[in-house]
């Protein structure tokens, strides 16, 4: 990668504009994305048998069914219910649940700030732990140390989530009555699931950060910062730290999209008032309004994630994001 | 082989051990296990572990957990092993068109696997087999669709950079035929590649398998799979914890044999360590 000689301030109003077109481009693809998910699942939908079967509960009449069929549109052609329902759809209307009998996106929504909330301690707490394992492994390598870390992080990876979880209940709620199965009442309910949907990411995390700071240590700037003669601290905290940091990013950015489908089953397990939760139960009770609408907001939090990461990207290394403006 | 190479390679060894361990489970689980994996006896239902004639214990319906247990490495692995060979083959010969001969439809494919990617896999995975239905052919049916864009992505990216090398370029201009090129020159150089996302991926099939089955859509019971046993397990576990330990200890352990062998492979056949 070449760096580029910084300009003066010209270059940077240039810059400005082209991170307007880069933003522009990014929703512009997120919107396809969106719509591309929805168009999707909207005809495995209608094209895995009867639709109307598959909105309603089991012990329906058959008289109920007809009119069922009539009100809800399928007896139209596919092409006029899907102009229907991206003409709806765009305007955040997926109609109603068939469970609840409410609006499924403002259903949807409801339940997400409870995602957001359990994933966003789950992060933390795999941040937290994660990248002192992986740089106390990488600076101590060989050691003791390295080899608990790696083994816990190797373990972490293979020990699936819901079992993890199961294993939490039964040691913490059902034998030493610490904790509570599940819910969400206190700050006591999210320690079981935040320890099992962070597990996975902490494991691949903290790899990863042992390998990165690795390759980091070797790098010119190390040895000249150690030859300037400072502290061990701010040699690894500053000068490897943040220069090991793009492919963690990288891989936290993909992960934390994956989040919201390991909150799915962490969800289940403890019952989480949540979205993942909820778009179980209505895949099981064929609740496909709010299915849509899950998917919907799924892949728009999920792009957006993803968003956030790319321009986390420039502020921590200037080079892509000169390289990104011109 | 010396004590050395061991010991350098010694993950890779308790890897291919504990893979090992899995396909004799399920390879052997006719021979191996005690009794009927389905059929129950109500008069030993929930008998805990080292019960004489029950090594693991028994369900709530009196089945012999260690007998559901190897018979689910069969599920599992057979599973994963289809999972896995239905990927790679759609994803690897998409991947390998769409890395030789470019053009709009290579683009395309790839801008189809961006759209996918910006969903969570196991949602995805998840929200397919809910829509085509449960059972053992459609959740590998299920997985596969979710999964091939992996296989797509890393073959079409390994794809044009061998597209470049001497060895192409020679073959192509000594008048070699496309189809010859793309499957005697291009496609062994891509094996290895292909190989090592088959085995990380094999373990992620294994578990997102167990995890769609424990949230009861998937394998359904009585069909001893471990996620659906995990998954019957929940109701008992304050009288009963051996139902949700051994079948989640299994699939535990056969996920992290997959993975070290996984690893130790990737080391080997990875360019970077190959020089």
């Amino acid at each position: 990668m070449v760096i580029r000689q910084s300009g003066g301030p010209r270059e940077s109003s240039g810059t400005l504009v082209a991170m307007r077109g880069y933003f522009l481009s990014r929703l512009g693809q997120t919107a396809l994305v969106v719509f591309l998910s929805l168009t999707v699942v909207f005809f495995l939908v209608r094209l895995s048998g009867d639709p109307v079967l598959l909105f309603l509960p089991m012990d329906i009449q058959a008289k109920d069914i007809n009119e069922t069929r009539q009100r809800l549109g399928f007896n139209d052609p596919l092409a006029v219910q899907y102009t229907r329902f991206v003409a709806n759809a765009a305007r955040g209307d997926f109609g109603e649940s068939l469970r609840y009998r409410r609006d499924a996106l403002r259903l949807v929504l409801e339940r997400l700030p409870a995602t957001l909330e359990l994933g966003a301690t789950a992060l933390l707490l795999t941040f937290v732990a994660a990248i002192p394992i992986g740089v106390l492994s990488a600076t101590r390598r060989g050691t003791l140390l390295d080899y608990l870390g790696m083994g816990a992080a190797v373990l972490g990876q293979a020990i699936p989530g819901f079992w993890l979880g199961l294993m939490l209940i039964y040691f913490f709620s059902v034998r030493l009555h610490w904790l509570p199965t599940g819910g969400m009442d206190g700050p006591a309910n999210f320690v079981m699931p935040c320890i099992v949907l962070a597990s996975f990411y902490a494991a691949r995390i903290a790899r990863l950060t042992r390998s990165s700071v690795l390759d980091t240590l070797n790098e010119e700037f190390v040895l000249t910062a150690r030859a300037k003669g400072l502290a061990e601290w701010i040699v690894i905290g500053k000068h490897t730290l943040k220069n090991s940091a793009i492919p963690i990013v990288t891989l936290a950015g993909l992960e934390t999209g994956q989040l919201l489908g390991g909150a799915v089953i962490t969800e289940t397990i403890f019952a989480w008032p949540g979205l993942g939760r909820l778009t179980v139960q209505a895949l099981l009770n064929r609740d496909f309004p709010v299915v849509l609408a899950a998917v919907f907001v799924i892949s728009v939090t999920y792009t957006l994630i993803n968003l956030v990461v790319d321009l986390l990207y420039g502020w921590l290394d200037p080079r892509t994001r000169r390289e990104a403006a011109a | 082989m010396s004590a050395a190479f061991f010991r350098r390679n010694v993950l890779g060894f308790l890897g291919l051990a504990l893979a090992a361990l899995a396909v004799i489970a399920a390879v052997g689980a006719p021979v191996l296990s005690p009794h009927d994996p389905v059929k129950g006896d109500f008069s030993q239902g929930l008998k805990p572990p080292g019960t004489p004639g029950h090594l693991l214990g028994t369900d709530q319906l009196g089945r012999d957990t260690l007998s559901r247990v190897l018979y689910g490495a069969r599920v599992a692995l057979f599973i994963g092993i289809c999972t896995v060979l239905l990927t790679a083959l759609v994803g690897g010969l998409l991947g390998l068109l769409a890395g030789f001969f470019g053009g709009w439809p290579g683009n395309a494919l790839m801008r189809l696997c961006d759209v996918q990617l910006s969903f969570p896999f196991i949602l995805l995975a998840l929200t397919i087999n809910a829509i085509v239905g449960l059972g053992l052919r459609n959740i590998i049916v299920s997985l596969a669709a979710a999964g091939w864009v992996v296989y797509a992505r890393v073959v079409r990216g390994e794809v044009l950079s061998v597209k470049q090398r001497d060895y192409v370029q020679a073959a192509a201009a000594l008048g070699t035929g496309r189809p010859r090129i793309l499957f005697r020159h291009v496609l062994p150089n891509v094996a290895p590649s292909i190989i090592i996302v088959a085995s990380l991926q094999f373990s992620q099939f294994i578990v997102a398998e167990a995890a769609i089955s424990f949230l009861g859509f998937g394998v359904q019971p009585p069909t001893p799979a471990w996620g659906s046993m995990l998954s019957e397990s929940r109701d008992f576990l304050y009288v009963a914890w051996w139902l949700a330990a051994f079948p989640g200890a299994a699939l535990a352990l056969t996920a992290l044999g997959v993975n070290l062998v996984g690893d130790w492979l990737r080391d080997i056949l990875d360019p970077k360590f190959r020089v």
